[in-house]
């Protein structure tokens, strides 16, 4: 006889082993290859930025879990320092620590805690924090440095290539004008190109999202989805007015499309639950995106659509539903005629 | 992915590590226990009413407990010997039951009972009389949910049933009773399920068998190779393949409406195993007093297959299997997905008892629970295509009605969403609540 | 510039006089005429709309009353009779005066007392544990201990006492809303007469196994020995399938069945000990009496036997 008493819990008796700090830390890992591009492109700011947005984040995640709602602290899921790397990826390499600092509070405290913490959230923490710092402070949000040009902390800076097209578009030049003054497709796609830190490089973006469907950690749906809307919408302005709007394959390749479509929608928290749902949350996002960043007054719209979307996932949720087994069947419909002849038929 | 992909169910699905640890080791006979304790209601349906009294003695075979009602069953001395008491025990649904203990003495068989291993492949029994004699014999489902036998083959009026499946799936990771049967009886349940389809007056029968267990598919293709009536069909692993809607799904790509019974998409499921019971119990009049019981888990030193008497203490065939190891933690009759954990190894074998699982004391117990993070994987996992995550919630809540309306009745309670849930999260502990208490109302 | 402003002002004035006039008509078209005095018996309940009265609120109860017109049948239960004559005095009429009910644990079976046979390892709830088995101990009728009742309590009533594992009602604060009544899945909490001056006896048991195998189980647990039942001259005590029971309207707290349980598993509430002894004292004093009496009568029947036997001697 074994020494001791027996367990006895209800059914089932295993578990898979992809729990939730296994998934973050699966995410993390997912993250690395585009953190190592931006350090690469822009040296030790990159480092900088995104440690101290991590320590921040999981520091006032603590904070308020402990001394404010007075509960165990949260902090060993890793969802914080997600948060955090996914805050900086999405901020220039040279922002200033107390900027980073703000973005970090209102991400945790504003975007998380304040909903009760991981799951309870709408929106994306990240980008709340991101679109707040945005809309603050607008001038220190917008000067990028110049993308693999030194390894000091202050280095000059440059615009985006969104930036320049719309610019250059407001100012009367045309677009294959502009595509002169731009990097090839090439260093887009390695991501030799101005911005923030972490949307640089499609390349390494890509490599942490095969290794995430590798994991099962996401599926395919959201990415997918979004990124073939983008495309389609803009392949159609292109091929509408070549001069106006930029072709697709700028579009897929610069700013945050990337980035977002990988790492931002597919968050477990704010996206849809059923399939059908996520690809309703990716067209949404990609159709916002596209509108925002060929008729919006803003270069980039990526975030913006997210957080839009975000809002619309209870609604997705109650609507676009799996479906279950047995409402398809042909039999099911000819079986309740039968049943409600039957039931006509009884007195 | 595979060129040729076999069928499989559509709807959900998991696919939890198989485990099948004593696929390769034959079944044995377990000697005969000293005691048995025969619960008397080992099935769904109506407990069935003791016809012996303390101190009688009883041969193996002979009927202690008659059926109450048509949804009941028999119940057989599976060992000869003198009855015990007759008090409650603790058996492995986890509650107390009337049971009939028997302590044995030599094994004398009822004469009626022809125990010659010989092949009889003839059918004499006219359809009706083969029910009967499934009736009589006391067989119910053997793969785990222990319906009686008899009540599935007596299809109701103004049902037209056109497909008889046999159950092979074995889906649950671990056992290999099922697996073992077909390898070591594949002539008789072939019988067996001609006798199924001559009881149901039915032209088509197909084997659905799990394609992790290609021996089996192998032997059963060469001896079907002249059948025409009767297919064997190779399946993708996926759990809850063996489920009965999920088997009618991947074989037929039928779906059984949400409340209905297989017979209302003209089809009737067995498992092997019961079929394997119904050639004995026609063929041989054999009623059903033993049955093959896994022995499994990591830590046990020689996972085993045994054949046993029913009532059987799950103690005797532990140490059979080399004894109960230190570090066990917790002891599950039946597969991990779906068994039951005992509290108490004197918990006798019944008919649905599949497998004995034993789990170490490091598994034993439930991780840590996380807020849900809406990852949909339970969604994604549920083979009924419900939304467990909302279940939990409603039935959490008290909000029974809205639960009803979410089609909560439709859960089969296979574990896959609780199986995949990332943050830990009790969701069938909730659904299975809701629908007990459902059902409760319902009676009242 | 004057102009515009003069425009807008008069057309916003314009429309919200217009809407003024829609919502005045809306209002009296679609009125809901209803009974005034639901409202002033709403004001007079505790509004904590517990459901303790089986109306699905205060306000039910409110209409429930006016409708009903007599309180013969409608008793609230967490404002008792106090409010009950509030009620009866703002619908004229008459009162219905109800003894006050508590609710009781009727499980003793501690720790210390009932040894856990396994570890118990679900969602810890009481409704869930008892849809899966009988229970972590072996006791498949007692408390489960996992405070689903406390969970319920609108009144911050009840606590789980950590030392015994059971759930304790504070007096003061229970209502007797039957809350925790209907979510016990094992029925261990149940009303029960408040009693005169809150004294109250009740058998904490439910046990219906046979006396040896409960008391296996359950070191307190009620065997059926019915030495309590031989003792009560009320018949107040009743013991059917191996368990003793307390008839509230029969018992006259005369305590004299109290000692006589072998295991102390009739509970007191607010009864000084001194009486329960001097109960013991006199019952077992009234023993000591038909004892002798019995010895007595046996005596002069013997005495007569003899007498008679003489007599035939004699004879």
């Amino acid at each position: 006889m074994s020494a001791g008493l027996l367990t006895v819990s209800p059914s089932p008796h295993i578990h898979t082993d992809l729990t939730v700090p296994q998934i973050m830390r699966g995410v993390i890992i997912a993250m690395i290859p585009a953190l190592l591009f931006s350090v690469y492109n822009f040296g030790l700011g990159a480092v900088y930025v995104t440690l101290l947005a991590i320590l921040f984040c999981v520091v006032i995640e603590y904070a308020i879990a402990r001394y404010l709602l007075k509960r165990p602290a949260s902090i060993y899921d890793g969802s914080a320092i997600i948060t955090g790397m996914l805050l900086a990826f999405n901020v220039p390499s040279n922002l200033p620590w107390h900027i980073i600092l703000i973005g970090s509070a209102v991400a945790i405290g504003i975007g998380k805690m304040s909903f009760g913490g991981l799951g309870n959230n709408p929106f994306n923490p990240a980008l709340v924090g991101r679109v707040f710092l945005l809309l603050s402070f607008p001038v220190e949000m917008t000067s990028w440095p110049k993308a693999g040009a030194t390894w000091s902390l202050d280095a000059v800076t440059s615009a985006t290539p969104l930036g320049i097209l719309k610019d250059g578009l407001r100012a009367g030049d045309t677009v294959p004008e502009l595509m002169n003054q731009m990097p090839s497709y090439t260093d887009f796609f390695f991501g030799l190109q101005g911005g923030s830190l972490g949307e640089m490089s499609a390349f390494a973006i890509l490599l942490g999202l095969i290794y995430m469907l590798y994991r099962k950690i996401i599926t395919w749906h959201i990415p997918l989805s979004m990124l073939a809307t983008i495309l389609l919408m803009t392949g159609i302005f292109w091929l509408i007015d070549p001069t106006r709007f930029a072709n697709p394959l700028f579009h897929l390749l610069t700013g945050g499309i990337m980035l977002g479509a990988v790492f931002m929608a597919t968050d477990y928290v704010t996206s849809p639950f059923t399939h059908r749902g996520m690809l309703v949350f990716g067209v949404g996002i990609g159709v916002l995106t596209v509108v925002i960043r060929l008729f919006g007054s803003y270069p980039e719209g990526v975030s913006f659509a997210i957080l839009i979307m975000n809002a619309f996932v209870p609604l997705i949720n109650s609507y676009a539903k799996q479906p279950r087994y047995g409402s398809k069947s042909q039999r099911h419909k000819a079986y309740q005629e039968k049943l409600e002849k039957e039931v006509k038929a009884t007195p | 992915m595979r060129l040729n992909k076999h069928k499989t169910f559509k709807t959900g699905g998991i696919h939890p590590h198989d485990n099948k640890l004593s696929a390769q080791v034959a079944i044995t006979p377990l000697p005969l226990p000293k005691m048995v304790t025969i619960p008397i209601i080992q099935h769904i349906g109506a407990p069935a009413k003791i016809v012996v009294n303390r101190g009688d003695m009883v041969k193996t075979g002979q009927i202690i407990a008659k059926h109450e009602g048509f949804v009941s069953s028999n119940i057989h001395a599976s060992v000869s010997g003198r009855v015990g008491v007759i008090e409650e025990v603790m058996d492995s649904t986890g509650f107390k039951h009337m049971a009939i203990n028997i302590r044995v003495k030599g094994d004398d068989w009822e004469e009626s009972i022809d125990r010659n291993d010989a092949l009889i492949e003839e059918i004499k029994l006219t359809p009706k009389e083969i029910v009967n004699r499934i009736m009589e014999a006391g067989v119910v489902g053997m793969g785990g949910a222990a319906f009686p036998s008899h009540v599935k083959l007596s299809v109701p009026e103004g049902k037209h049933v056109d497909h008889l499946l046999i159950n092979g799936v074995e889906c649950e990771p671990y056992l290999t009773a099922d697996h073992r049967v077909m390898l070591e009886k594949p002539k008789e349940i072939i019988v067996g399920i001609k006798i199924l389809m001559k009881a149901l007056g039915v032209q088509k029968a197909i084997i659905g068998i799990e394609d992790n267990k290609a021996d089996a598919i192998e032997i059963f293709q060469q001896l079907l190779k002249n059948e025409k009536h009767i297919g064997v069909e190779a399946l993708e692993v996926q759990y809850p393949q063996g489920g009965e809607k999920q088997l009618i799904q991947a074989l037929l790509n039928r779906e059984v409406p949400s409340g209905g019974l297989p017979a209302d998409v003209g089809v009737i499921v067995h498992n092997v195993g019961t079929t394997f019971a119904v050639y004995e119990a026609v063929q041989k009049n054999k009623p059903l007093l033993e049955r093959v019981v896994t022995v499994t888990g990591k830590s046990v030193k020689q996972p085993s297959n045994f054949l046993v008497r029913i009532g059987t203490p799950v103690i005797d065939l532990l140490i059979a299997a080399g004894g109960v190891p230190e570090d066990t933690g917790k002891i599950v009759s039946g597969g991990p997905m779906m068994g039951k954990a005992i509290a108490d190894l004197d918990v006798p074998v019944a008919k649905g008892t599949s497998g004995i699982l034993l789990i170490p004391k490091a598994e034993a117990s439930r991780s840590e629970i996380y807020n849900c993070v809406h990852c949909g994987k339970c969604i994604e996992a549920c083979p009924m295509g419900l939304e467990p995550y909302r279940l939990l919630i409603m039935s959490k809540k008290g909000n029974n009605k809205r639960a009803k309306e979410e089609h909560i009745l439709d859960c089969i309670e296979c574990g896959s969403c609780s199986f995949v849930c990332p943050s830990n999260r009790p969701i069938l502990d909730y659904i299975r609540l809701g629908k007990t208490q459902l059902k409760k109302q319902k009676n009242v | 510039m004057n102009e515009v402003i003069l425009y807008t002002v008069l057309s916003l004035t314009g429309l919200g006089i217009l809407a003024a006039a829609i919502i005045h008509l809306v209002s009296k078209k679609f009125a809901v005429q209803e009974d005034e005095r639901i409202d002033k018996v709403e004001e007079v309940l505790p509004a904590t709309n517990c459901g303790g009265c089986g109306q699905p609120g205060c306000r039910a109860f409110a209409k429930a009353v006016v409708e009903a017109g007599t309180l013969e049948e409608l008793h609230c239960p967490v404002g008792g009779n106090a409010v009950m004559k509030q009620v009866a005095a703002i619908l004229g009429i008459n009162a219905v005066e109800r003894d006050p009910f508590i609710a009781v644990v009727r499980c003793s079976g501690s720790f210390e007392y009932r040894k856990k046979t396994n570890i118990y390892d679900g969602e810890s709830s009481c409704k869930i544990a008892a849809t899966l088995y009988s229970g972590d101990t072996g006791c498949a009728y007692g408390c489960l201990g996992m405070g689903d009742c406390v969970d319920v309590c609108d009144f911050e009533a009840m606590y789980m006492d950590e030392k015994t594992g059971l759930p304790v009602i504070i007096e003061d604060k229970c209502t007797a809303c039957n809350a925790c009544v209907k979510e016990c899945p094992k029925d261990i909490l149940e009303l029960w007469p408040k009693g005169k001056k809150n004294k109250r006896i009740y058998v904490a048991c439910l046990n219906e196994e046979k006396g040896s195998t409960a008391r296996k189980e359950c070191a307190v647990a009620c065997s059926g020995c019915a030495k309590c039942f031989e003792a009560c001259r009320y018949d107040a005590i009743t013991v059917t399938n191996n368990l003793a029971a307390i008839d509230p309207e029969k018992c006259t707290l005369c305590l004299e069945c109290v000692e006589t349980c072998d295991v102390r598993n009739i509970i007191t509430v607010n009864i000084p000990d001194e009486k329960i002894k001097s109960a013991t004292d006199h019952r077992i004093k009234m023993e000591e009496r038909a004892r002798k009496k019995k010895e007595e009568e046996k005596l002069a029947a013997q005495a007569a036997q003899q007498q008679n036997g003489d007599a035939t001697k004699q004879a």
